[in-house]
């Protein structure tokens, strides 16, 4: 019996409306398309036709072949969709298969974060020793032998002339004997003090900053260091300059920022001020810049420094100072 | 520094809160600490009422009293003699902090519960009298708080005074700083010079053999004194500033001190042999009794006063025993004296001994004040001991304070601060601090520097004085101009911040220990007596012996902080720390070498236990090819690319384990060591885990490093690869293998990599079996097999003959 094409699509176009699973739309694509299929042995009918009548009949039985083929593809689509909605799937509330997760220490965030604030100002990194001369942790800064100042800040020995530097002020003349104005620098880095206690740790971290050239003003200090601890704390942090004492600055001036816990009403972390300290500074003292050999009627500046521990425990809400150098697990995971 | 607000009150008038003035002072650089009203503690004493004595069961001399204090009535015990019903006396209730600092808790006085407290004048500091209770007014109401019942209220600053600002060491140097601020006058004492004559020469003199030490002594001589307790007002007045009185002559020292700044002292004159005044330095060695009692031995620089014959005090610092006022003195020498800040200051450290006046002369007391403090404590001396001064007053003033004057450019000034002060307010800020304003030209003036601002000497002290009475808060927020050229960031601080982040992308947890460590940290690493690390920088003042030298390793460190850890139950530890460790210069008294080196950790499990894995898997240690790796992936991203792990002879091992340490190069550069840690090392930091550790030194990363990544093509032609698996000694290292594939030199061969290795059946002891990968590519054509199979049989060939290896049977 010679098949009918159109007999042969109407069939197929119904079968593949009615399949519902892959496995009988691979056996319509058999039935079909096979090399037994039914489309194929019209196909080699054809060459038993007169010749005038077998272009007509190819072409035919070519469009066929074409639609049947994109009708069992979109089939085979719906068949996916429909098992897709079906398929039990996997227990995807099972935990993930670990990938290793490191971090970094809190004090090198938020050593990295005041530098990189600092940075976008136009600060450049410089660094020096930890275990220092007298000469540059206290004499090049103004602070002489035997003068109440060095009380401020207790001192580890190594021998008579050199010490743990107790600040990264050393810096600031270090930088100071190799450039000429303008100097823009901040100094990162461990200092050391003989003090241990609650709110002490014999080690800890500063960031320095030290800005010099002509025609630098307090105005220029409070604009550098408000810019800071904006971007530091938040834009709508309050601040205050007040005044104070370093023997390497004149005039001086401690920072203080509205208290981040209670937001200036007081409470336990600002000892009921309102206030938190976070930064010292002042224009740096012209003995400082006559020590180096800068022209004091020509160059002004300015410098500041600050506790990187202090602001870690502000910016995490740290408790407890001690936590930084025991470096228990559980607490280097939650940064 | 404490300031009662009674007590300033007598200098300046003031009409603010106190809060107000103490936030002024905190913000013209007198930091006040905090407000106390110093009676508050009495908030829970109560007015109590006696009804009732009982005779106590066990205790003759107590009695227990039946109090009311309004609201209830209470049972107390007590033993004061004029207890009496009717009796209206101060009840402190539990949770009293008292004067003397003791918080009062309820107990049992012998077996008897006693819920509060009745209390003495002096108990509560409100009187000497401490023989019984205090008697209150009998119209008191019971129950009332003291304070308030007796109107009293008397805020106290506190105030953190900074080195510069000796001045303030005084109540009216305060009320100096806080007329300025309230534009008040200041009311000073009366100073009267005692009666003209100079009888006092008949008595004593003063002779100052070292004037380097001692610029100025003055003395005054008071006689007829009656020793005895000091008059209420002048008891209360140091009672306001937390000080017990003593005795009328002593408090009138202390009370003068605490009013100017001037420290004084009293001898008691009979004592002083030969009735005169030396002032000296000591003989080396010279024992002398301070007035605490203690023994000292001198030096020959401290500088003593001295009567005819033998030292009596430690000049600034503290009074000798040998010359105390005692109860039977009649006659003192007041002493008011003026004397080098460096040398109390060393005298001071090298007694280990502070005092209120070492504390002031280290500082720096008015050169100016000290005849006038001298006659104030005299005549208050004579007024409150029923004495007499003896007229005139001897001053030794071999070297004299020259007057400072301080050329002030006021466009300097301004330029400085960034403001744009008149000339009229710059010479008002100063003259309300008491500096002397001339004009000295256009824009400029000539300052005189009030003799008690020892602190101001340049110009820009005066700017700071201008500032800080403008207020920092007034001075406008500027910009500097910073050019746009910006700057190459230093390219150490670039490579730590990229190392800090590949390790913790690797996994590990960055830690940061203290940069001191014990002494035997070298013996704990087991390092070599000629080892460089042995080389420590030893800390003169250390706080324990766990911080004793600085570190010259981070291992131990690491070590330590993985021990931690492991007590607190954190097992399973991948930790780095990246940091300087200090070598100690072989030349004396240069700095150390400060290298920096990243070390990192790996104790406990392989991974964390998860269920997708095999029971084994689970519980797999980490070990050493897994810290490699990590080193590999690190090198890799840092670009060195085939870094070399050679095995470290035993001998060199020190804190790693022999036969389980790799000493990493790149090229001929050493850049650190791969290992297990030494099982003695381990053990001396309590690790009972195998721990694999590795270090680098950055300075030779560095150098290992490329300077930059230049990108090479991506191949266009298809790989292929072959694999050949050897039989070989055990004591090969497999890396040669590869060394020798390499040695070949072959265009065509990519890569060789090593993907297996067993030991065990079928292979034979003391054998291996390693299997190696070899990737074949051209860069011209795609290859064939005919192309690849007589190159990849020729290498297996030359692998075999060179290392006498066999393939797998």
């Amino acid at each position: 019996m010679e098949p009918n094409l159109e007999q042969i699509r109407t069939e197929a176009f119904a079968s593949l409306e009615a399949v519902s699973d892959a496995e009988a739309l691979q056996a319509l694509n058999v039935r079909y398309l096979g090399r037994k299929g039914v489309l194929t042995q019209f196909l080699r009918h054809i060459s038993r036709l007169p010749a005038d009548q077998r272009p007509e009949a190819g072409q035919a039985a070519n469009r066929l072949k074409r639609d049947l083929e994109a009708a069992l593809a979109a089939a085979a689509e719906r068949i996916e969709a429909l098992q897709a909605q079906q398929d039990p799937g996997i227990d995807v509330s099972m935990p993930g298969r670990p990938a290793p997760t490191g971090g970094l220490h809190p004090i090198t965030l938020v050593t990295e974060e005041i530098c990189q604030i600092l940075g976008r100002m136009g600060f450049d990194i410089a660094e020096g020793p930890e275990v220092e001369t007298d000469y540059y942790n206290f004499e090049a800064l103004n602070i002489p032998r035997d003068h109440p100042a060095r009380d401020m800040q207790d001192t580890f020995y190594v021998s008579d002339d050199i010490v743990l530097r107790t600040h990264t002020s050393p810096s600031q003349p270090r930088v100071m004997e190799k450039r000429r104005p303008p100097v823009r620098i901040i100094a990162p880095g461990k200092v050391y003090r003989c003090d241990s206690d609650l709110t002490h740790t014999p080690m800890f971290h500063q960031v320095e900053g030290l800005l010099v050239d002509e025609r630098v003003s307090f105005g220029d200090l409070k604009g550098v260091l408000t810019g800071f601890v904006h971007q530091m704390f938040g834009p709508d942090t309050g601040l205050r300059f007040r005044p104070s004492f370093f023997p390497f600055t004149e005039p001086s001036a401690e920072v203080d920022i509205r208290c981040v816990i209670c937001r200036g009403k007081g409470c336990r972390v600002c000892s009921q001020t309102g206030w938190l300290e976070v930064l010292g500074s002042g224009m740096v003292h012209p003995a400082v810049f006559e020590n180096v050999g800068y022209d004091t009627s020509r160059y002004t500046g300015f410098a500041f420094g600050m506790g990187v521990e202090r602001i870690a425990m502000l910016k995490y809400g740290i408790d407890d100072l001690r936590k930084f150098f025991e470096n228990d697990l559980r607490f280097l995971r939650q940064f | 520094m404490k300031v009662s607000w009674s007590w300033l009150s007598q200098y300046v008038d003031l009409d603010m809160p106190p809060a107000d003035l103490a936030e002024a002072l905190t913000m013209a650089g007198l930091e006040v600490d905090r407000v106390v009203d110093r009676f508050a503690f009495l908030e829970s004493v109560r007015v109590g009422r006696i009804q009732a004595l009982e005779a106590h069961p066990r205790a003759d001399t107590l009695k227990l009293c039946r109090v009311d204090i309004g609201e209830r009535v209470l049972t107390v015990v007590c033993g004061a003699p004029n207890a009496v019903p009717g009796m209206l006396a101060p009840c402190a209730l539990p949770g009293t902090e008292m004067p003397d600092g003791k918080i009062l808790k309820a107990g049992l006085i012998r077996g008897v519960a006693s819920e509060a407290m009745l209390c003495s004048a002096l108990e509560l500091g409100l009187g000497p009298d401490g023989s019984g209770l205090m008697a209150l007014d009998p119209g008191l109401t019971p129950g009332a708080a003291l304070n308030r019942a007796l109107n009293l209220g008397d805020p106290v600053l506190e105030i953190e005074l900074t080195p510069n600002r000796p001045d303030c060491l005084s109540i009216i140097g305060v009320a100096r700083e806080a007329a300025a601020i309230a534009g008040r006058p200041l009311i000073l004492p009366g100073t009267d010079p005692p009666a003209a004559g100079q009888a006092i020469g008949d008595h004593t003199a003063v002779q100052i053999l070292a004037p380097d030490h001692c610029p100025r002594y003055a003395a005054s001589l008071i006689f007829d004194v009656a020793v005895g307790p000091s008059p209420a007002w002048l008891q209360e007045r140091l009672r306001s500033v937390g000080l017990k009185p003593i005795n009328n002559v002593v408090d009138v020292t202390n009370f003068v001190m605490l009013e100017m700044g001037q420290p004084l002292h009293a001898f008691d004159f009979d004592r002083l042999e030969q009735g005169r005044i030396v002032v000296r330095t000591a003989a080396e060695g010279e024992p002398f009794v301070t007035l605490d009692g203690k023994e000292r031995r001198l030096t020959a620089d401290t500088l003593m006063i001295c009567d005819g014959r033998r030292p009596v005090a430690v000049g600034g610092v503290m009074g000798g025993l040998n010359s105390e006022i005692e109860g039977t003195t009649t006659r003192v020498l007041l002493e008011s004296a003026c004397f080098d800040p460096v040398s109390i200051r060393k005298t001071a450290k090298r007694l280990g001994l502070t005092t209120e006046a070492s504390h002031r002369f280290e500082r720096g007391v008015d050169p100016h004040g000290t005849v006038r403090a001298l006659h104030r404590a005299a005549a208050l001396m004579a007024e409150v001991s029923g004495g007499r001064v003896i007229p005139g007053h001897l001053d030794a003033h071999p070297r004299p304070a020259p007057p400072r004057r301080i050329e002030l450019d006021l466009g300097a000034v301004n330029r400085r601060l960034g403001t744009d002060l008149g000339p009229d307010r710059i010479r008002h800020f100063l003259e309300s601090l008491q500096f002397a304003v001339t004009p000295a030209g256009v824009e400029r003036f000539s300052v005189g520097v009030p003799s008690f601002r020892v602190d101001v000497s340049r110009p820009e002290d005066l700017g700071e004085e201008i500032a800080r009475r403008y207020g920092y808060q007034h001075i406008a927020t500027t910009y500097p101009l910073i050019p746009a050229s910006g700057y190459c960031p230093a390219a150490a601080v670039v490579q730590r911040r990229h190392l800090k982040r590949l390790m913790a992308g690797l996994g590990f947890n960055e830690a940061i220990t203290y940069s001191f460590v014990r002494a035997d940290s070298a013996t704990r690493l087991r390092l070599g007596a000629d080892d460089a690390r042995r080389r420590q920088v030893a800390i003169l003042n250390p706080l324990s012996e766990e911080q004793a030298v600085m570190r010259t390793s981070l291992i131990p460190g690491l070590l330590e902080t993985a021990g931690r850890n492991i007590a607190l139950n954190n097992r399973d530890l991948k930790l780095f720390e990246l940091g300087s460790i200090y070598i100690a210069s072989t030349e004396a008294g240069r700095l150390p070498d400060e290298p920096v080196q990243l070390a990192a950790l790996w104790t406990g499990l392989r991974r964390p236990d998860h269920w997708g894995q095999s029971r084994d898997a689970r519980q797999a240690a980490c070990d050493f090819y897994d810290l490699k790796g990590v080193l590999e992936a690190l090198l890799r991203r840092l670009g060195i690319e085939e870094p070399a792990f050679s095995a470290l002879a035993a001998p060199a091992c020190r804190y790693t384990r022999p036969g389980c340490t790799a000493a990493v190069c790149a090229g001929q550069r050493r850049l650190g060591l791969i290992g297990q840690v030494h099982p003695e090392t381990a053990g001396a930091y309590d690790l009972k885990q195998p721990v694999f550790i590795f270090e680098l030194d950055l300075d030779s990363l560095s150098a290992a490093m490329p300077a930059a990544v230049t990108s090479r093509p991506i191949p266009r032609f298809p790989a292929i690869e072959r694999d050949a698996t050897l039989i070989l000694a055990r004591s090969l290292e497999s890396a040669r293998l590869v060394e020798a594939v390499r040695g070949l030199d072959d265009p065509l061969v990519e890569q060789i990599r090593i993907f297996d290795h067993y030991e065990g059946h079928p292979v034979p002891a003391g054998k291996k079996s390693v299997s190696l990968r070899i990737t074949y590519r051209s860069g011209e054509t795609t290859l064939a097999d005919e192309h690849i199979n007589p190159l990849h049989q020729r290498i297996t060939g030359h692998l075999l003959k060179t290392f006498d290896a066999d393939l797998p049977a």
